[in-house]
């Protein structure tokens, strides 16, 4: 990777040049070496300090959410992955999206904009699971418990993985058009 | 299969990992290892595809920048050649085939605020398929975690 020639991003963001050279530096994985920032460090050309000082500013920031193991989930036996979406009245989305979050089984839980008349759903949570009939049940728990049993809902299976890693960030190629 | 050590990896890693000259070795003492071992799992756990990687996950808006979720309704003889077009774009981090009309969803973000529109635009100019765009309003939970 060629990290020596600074680019120009118009619209960039709180980022100086130096932090998005190492945001892009560790965005594919951290060496698995015993000091594995002094080996980014030789990678984007500074420092171990200055790594380890970026890299804390950066999680406090909220730039890094957190750091650690990116597992797959398939892999680890979650093959029925549900985004679960309901068409919830305006007023009660907030209450609604706080009770799904409560449950341990729900790993996202956001409010979206409808498309309508292709997309009437609104609060979207996702569900990953062991098996189809699993996912069903807990499902069928939250609309019991948080009393959605009223409001139009969909449960969408996944079928089929295409892509799952990380957008890459800090640029690449394409940014030159 | 993953014994009861690489859970115990798992599990223990999905938190958060130390930002400090030796973090690995740290990590092992917590688990009862010793470094070599940690990194030698953590290198199969990759290998073997259990892992995706070992690393950051960013937040796209405290960089300045956008994430958006996206759904497309892709006519079934064209969902290859449309997925292999969305997926070329280094700025769309996953997509899954969905059981719905829109059936292909995906997440775009970047740390530059105005490429993920840029992005959407030129798929539905591409493909001419309309191009849902449903970026969050809210969050009411964060942190995908997963016992191995």
């Amino acid at each position: 990777m060629d990290l020596s020639l600074p680019r120009l991003f118009p619209d960039s963001g709180p980022l100086d040049e130096r932090d998005r050279a190492l945001v892009r530096a560790v965005q594919g994985g951290l060496p698995l070496v015993p000091r594995p920032y002094a080996a980014v460090a030789a990678a984007a050309g500074m420092s171990e300090a200055e790594v380890i000082a970026r890299l804390r500013r950066l999680a406090a920031e909220g730039v890094i959410r957190r750091l650690g193991v990116v597992v797959r989930h398939r892999e680890l036996g979650y093959t029925a992955n549900a985004m679960v979406v309901w068409d919830v009245p305006d007023d009660r989305v907030a209450g609604l999206g706080r009770c799904l979050a409560r449950y341990p089984f729900v790993t996202l839980c956001y409010r979206r904009p409808r498309r309508p008349p292709a997309w009437p759903y609104n609060l979207f949570c996702m569900i990953h699971g062991r098996s189809r009939e699993g996912v069903l049940a807990q499902v069928e728990q939250l609309v019991r418990e948080c009393g959605l049993d009223a409001l139009p809902r969909a449960v969408l299976f996944s079928r089929r993985r295409f892509k799952q890693r990380g957008a890459w960030y800090g640029g690449d190629a394409r940014d030159a058009g | 299969m993953l014994d009861e050590t690489d859970r115990a990896i798992i599990n223990g890693t999905q938190g958060g990992f130390p930002v400090c000259e030796r973090p690995y070795a740290g990590l092992a003492a917590r688990l009862g290892l010793d470094e070599a071992e940690l990194l030698e799992r953590l290198q199969r756990l990759l290998d073997d595809g259990v892992l995706d990687r070992f690393g950051p996950l960013y937040r796209a808006e405290a960089m300045g920048g956008a994430v958006t979720l996206a759904a497309m309704a892709v006519p079934a003889e064209r969902f290859d050649e449309v997925a292999r077009f969305v997926n070329g774009y280094p700025e769309v981090a996953h997509n899954y085939r969905r059981d719905h009309d829109l059936n292909m969803w995906f997440v775009v973000a970047s740390d530059r605020p105005r490429r993920v529109k840029q992005v959407l635009a030129a798929i539905e100019a591409a493909t001419g398929l309309k191009v849902y765009n449903m970026p969050r309003r809210r969050e009411f939970h964060l942190g995908l975690r997963l016992e191995a």
